[in-house]
């Protein structure tokens, strides 16, 4: 099992115990992950100004990694929903290839359509699997309440996907949770969004978004949120605190990649899963699982 | 309440933009604002009422209204639509020809500056880099000789290059 690795823009910089975490269980599983220097921006943070300049983004990426041979896996669904769009679209539409080869050729490039986008979830999901992940559990995190958020391009466009999740009611991540020994905690509003996308638009509004997630999980009694998304985690954890703050509340609710957590439970140091890069302390809930 | 010109064309113009090929389709039954994250809360943002107006021909108002901003691209609408309107994409669609009427909101207006400089949208300081070389993590490059030719390919004549406020 192969891929090219995409960490994306954010979580090199917001999101580094997602990457390192990804890394690590990605060398314990099996999963090879190919680092590409060539891969840039996937065209998402263009969309609202300039969808042409952002599709281009898109298929140099998707350009590159065919010159590899490899498909992509993500660790930021923004990433993977804007590469998988952009690689079904082109793969469909001979025309729009056309169309977009003939600007890219200007740089020496040229898509010929044949490339796969995942997001590193969905790998572990459907290539590794959850029998395997299962067997290989070393640290079973029973007695854990966890509650899944699935970040929305991970589900949607569910087209762009080819429907591998119900968008309504998705399921892989609890899945994937539950073969680790604990208990997920359904809660109101699961698939909300975190509002990241306009956190620079209107913070007032995006913040709000995210609090309500918060006040719901909470209100669950979980003893952490976990999810898959660098946008997702900088919303729910780096500015947990501006939320509190903001909405005079109290959470301290740890949020964790899934990935750290799947390192837990195989075995994996948690210094090696970067758990003391998170902003809100997550030394309760490791002392809990007995570390 | 003060007369709009309209502009009948307006609907047709949309539908010509990539992402909004599908506004015509629209018949006001209100499935994108139930489900709406933004909508819950602030009540201002009215995806229905934005394609209303779209379909109306009030180009101008459309255009220059902020509440196109708002969409936080989750995509929920897209999804429960039954008339497969594909409204996030027909917001970026309205966006997209805001941006070349002027009207950027100014946390995008330099965005394709940013990209075209450092390959993305968050530059890795020497300080990340640093930060990942103990971490056992790769460098990451400064800049992407590629994404800068081909910034500067479409760039000089494309307005997202431009400033202003939104």
């Amino acid at each position: 099992m192969k891929y090219a690795l995409f960490v994306g823009c954010l979580a090199p910089v917001m999101g580094r115990q997602f990457e390192l975490s990804a890394r690590k269980v990605a060398e314990k599983l099996g999963l090879e992950l190919i680092d590409i220097e060539d891969f840039a921006c996937c065209g998402f943070p263009l969309r609202s100004v300039d969808e042409e300049t952002a599709l281009l983004l898109a298929t140099r990426d998707l350009c590159v990694a065919e010159g590899k041979n490899l498909d992509i896996c993500t660790i930021c669904t923004g990433c993977a929903s804007t590469l998988a769009e952009a690689g079904k679209e082109l793969s469909h539409d001979v025309g729009l290839r056309e169309k977009v080869n003939e600007k890219l050729q200007k740089i020496g490039r040229a898509y010929k359509g044949e490339v796969k986008v995942k997001h590193f979830v969905r790998v572990l999901y459907e290539d590794i699997g959850l029998k395997k992940i299962k067997d290989q559990v070393k640290n079973s995190l029973e007695g854990l309440k966890l509650a899944s958020h699935y970040g929305c391009h991970y589900l949607k466009p569910s087209d762009v996907f080819n429907e591998f999740e119900d968008p309504e009611v998705p399921k892989t991540l609890d899945q994937l949770i539950s073969v680790l020994g604990a208990e997920t905690v359904e809660y109101e509003e699961k698939i909300q969004c975190c509002g990241g996308v306009i956190l620079d638009i209107d913070d007032n509004i995006a913040l709000a978004m995210a609090q309500r997630k918060l006040e719901h999980v909470n209100a669950m009694g979980a003893d952490a949120m976990v999810l898959m998304c660098p946008l997702c985690g900088s919303m729910y954890d780096r500015n947990q605190r501006v939320i509190e703050r903001r909405f005079n509340a109290s959470y301290g609710l740890p949020v964790l990649f899934y990935t750290q957590i799947l390192g837990l439970a195989l075995g994996i140091d948690p210094r090696e899963l970067g758990l003391d890069m998170n902003r809100v302390k997550t030394s309760d809930l490791l002392s809990k699982l007995g570390f | 309440m003060v007369a709009t010109k309209l502009d009948p064309k307006f609907k047709d113009e949309v539908s010509k933009t990539r992402g909004g090929q599908n506004i015509k389709r629209c018949y006001q039954c209100g499935t994108c604002n139930v489900g709406c994250p933004v909508r819950e809360i602030e009540e201002k943002y009215n995806p229905r009422k934005i394609i209303r107006m779209t379909i109306l021909g009030m180009r101008e108002r459309v255009l220059s209204s902020e509440f196109i901003w708002l969409c936080s691209a989750c995509y929920t609408c897209s999804e429960r639509c039954p008339q497969d309107v594909r409204i996030a994409d027909v917001m970026n669609a309205l966006k997209n020809l805001a941006v070349k009427e002027g009207h950027v909101h100014s946390s995008f207006a330099k965005r394709l500056e940013v990209i075209e400089a450092n390959g993305r949208l968050f530059p890795v300081s020497q300080f990340d880099n640093a930060k990942r070389k103990e971490l056992g993590l790769p460098q990451i490059p400064p800049k992407n000789e590629e994404v800068q030719e081909l910034c500067k390919l479409v760039g000089s004549s494309k307005p997202s290059n431009v400033g202003g406020g939104g």
